[in-house]
């Protein structure tokens, strides 16, 4: 219809005088060899730009070992160096929760922050019960509530399990901020468009790992395909009792979790 | 009698019919390779994966700093990226001389990992910057490619200073740590690897706390009738007795 138009407007301003039979002619042929045009270009595409690097081959996921993590940071710095995260403390795509349960079985949960004074609660050490770092990030579901929201179609899961922005589209209408049960994404303030964890894609493509597991000084975080049975990530997966978050919004997150806590959600 | 159907109705039809063939043709006949993967997606795969790389990771430094990279390797830093301390080097990978990486010589870089936090993991080993030889650049002791103590703690308490103060207010005050806990010396040198042994078994502490042992003043009970189901440990903490669980 579109098209239709389109000959229609350009007849009107030239004055040419194109019948309806034509018209309708010119708008049966275009879309077959619309058609044809743009599957000859997808399959041009298909095995250029991302230099051997098949994503169909792969399927992403993280895992982290609750009891390994320090809570140093080096991982949301890495983040934002390596993704060009505002440095305010409050814009992250990873972050870590400092969880302390206290004796009176309260439960205080902080976003620990890097590079200055924390936001130490005051808790007297002998009142706490047990305590304990949880890394977070987005957890790419493979039945991602982000995705289901976007309005004009910015957001998408790649054929890798990587969840991914198209900041062209986006809109910045904040929807799939809302919609995330996690509270992975942000509005990049510059932007202004939806940002969120790729699982650093621009390195995993190359064969690197994350920024935030590269650096992470404990192997806290565990990177790996899981479509190979020889990868780190499903050798967690094999060994260790594992646990997701929010499990009962059937999201299936694929950031996997050994040692998690019953209180952290 | 049927009237003949007007010929503007079966071009409208002719239309209609069109329509609704060419909804069905996307929906239902079209591969999916066609359809559901517009060129915006593509576009954004490439867009994504074009970003510069800020850390260069551990092999590339390897390559050049093979001596580091071998001291380090069987060092309790084994496990680190050099990225970790020395930031992101992925600038300084494509341009070695003019372009150097943070190398930290203060004293502030190791205390984000080993500055004592009660929400570490028990084992990790931390001290306190305040009072663990202030202002001191932590490399005037320790090799960071090589951590290890600058020479062996003689004393239990210069790791497990918590329980030995915890200790130190008991009852058991006088008892030294190596009268439960046999220490191999070479826990010293490897403290997670070689590990102190612990009482196993009621007769340990049966030693001084059964009827009839020869310690004078601690406490006595009967071994057979008190809990004879539990060990000790389950409900008096040894570092601390008065205090049950």
């Amino acid at each position: 219809m579109f098209v239709g138009s389109v000959i229609i407007r350009t007849c009107r301003r030239k004055g040419c005088d194109m019948k309806r039979r034509d018209l309708l002619k010119n708008i049966i042929l275009f879309i077959p060899v619309s058609g044809a045009f743009r599957a000859t270009i997808q399959a041009a595409q298909a095995n250029s730009d991302l230099n051997g690097y098949h994503p169909e081959n792969h399927y992403y996921g993280m895992g982290i070992e609750v009891a390994k993590c320090i809570g140093c940071g080096k991982c949301i710095e890495a983040c934002k160096i390596e993704n060009n995260v505002p440095r305010e403390p409050f814009f992250f795509r990873t972050w870590v929760e400092r969880y302390i349960i206290k004796k009176d079985s309260s439960v205080a949960v902080e976003s620990i922050h890097t590079g200055g004074k924390q936001p130490k609660e005051t808790i007297e050490e002998k009142d706490i019960l047990r305590s304990f770092f949880v890394p977070k990030t987005c957890n790419q579901c493979a039945n991602p509530p982000c995705v289901q929201v976007c309005p004009v179609g910015a957001t998408f899961s790649t054929d890798d399990g990587v969840v991914l922005v198209d900041r062209d589209r986006c809109i910045g209408c904040r929807y799939c901020i809302q919609a995330c049960p996690f509270g992975a994404r942000y509005l990049h303030p510059q932007t202004r468009t939806a940002d969120k964890c790729t699982f650093c894609y621009h390195r995993v493509v190359k064969g690197l790992l994350p920024a935030c597991v590269e650096v992470c000084p404990t192997q806290a975080r565990i990177f790996g395909d899981l479509r190979s049975r020889a990868s780190e990530l499903v050798r967690f997966q094999r060994m260790n009792k594992i646990h997701v978050l929010k499990p009962y919004l059937n999201t299936e997150p694929k950031v996997y979790y050994s040692g998690l806590d019953g209180v952290v959600n | 009698m049927p009237k003949k159907v007007p010929e503007q109705i079966i071009r409208l039809g002719i239309v209609i019919s069109i329509i609704f063939g060419s909804v069905a043709l996307t929906l239902y006949l079209l591969p999916p390779a066609l359809k559901d993967k517009p060129f915006h997606r593509r576009s954004t795969i490439l867009a994504e994966t074009a970003k510069p790389i800020q850390f260069a990771g551990s092999n590339a430094c390897a390559d050049c700093h093979d001596d580091k990279y071998q001291q380090k390797k069987t060092g309790y830093h084994r496990n680190l990226s050099c990225e970790t301390c020395h930031g992101p080097a992925a600038e300084h990978a494509a341009d070695p001389i003019t372009i150097k990486p943070f190398v930290a010589r203060e004293r502030r870089g190791c205390p984000t990992c080993h500055e004592y936090d009660p929400s570490r993991p028990t084992g990790f080993p931390q001290i306190n910057p305040t009072i663990h030889n202030p202002l001191q650049p932590c490399v005037t002791c320790h090799n960071p490619h090589d951590p290890v103590p600058p020479r062996t703690p003689e004393e239990c308490a210069a790791c497990h200073a918590g329980i030995v103060r915890t200790k130190a207010i008991s009852s058991h005050a006088l008892v030294a740590c190596t009268t439960c806990h046999t220490v191999p010396e070479k826990h010293k040198i490897t403290p997670r690897i070689i590990r102190p042994t612990k009482p196993e078994t009621r007769d340990f502490c049966g030693k001084c706390h059964a009827k009839g042992a020869p310690v004078v003043d601690a406490p006595k009970i009967d071994l057979s009738t008190h809990w004879e189901k539990y060990v000790c440990w389950q409900c008096h903490y040894p570092h601390l007795p008065a205090e049950r669980l």
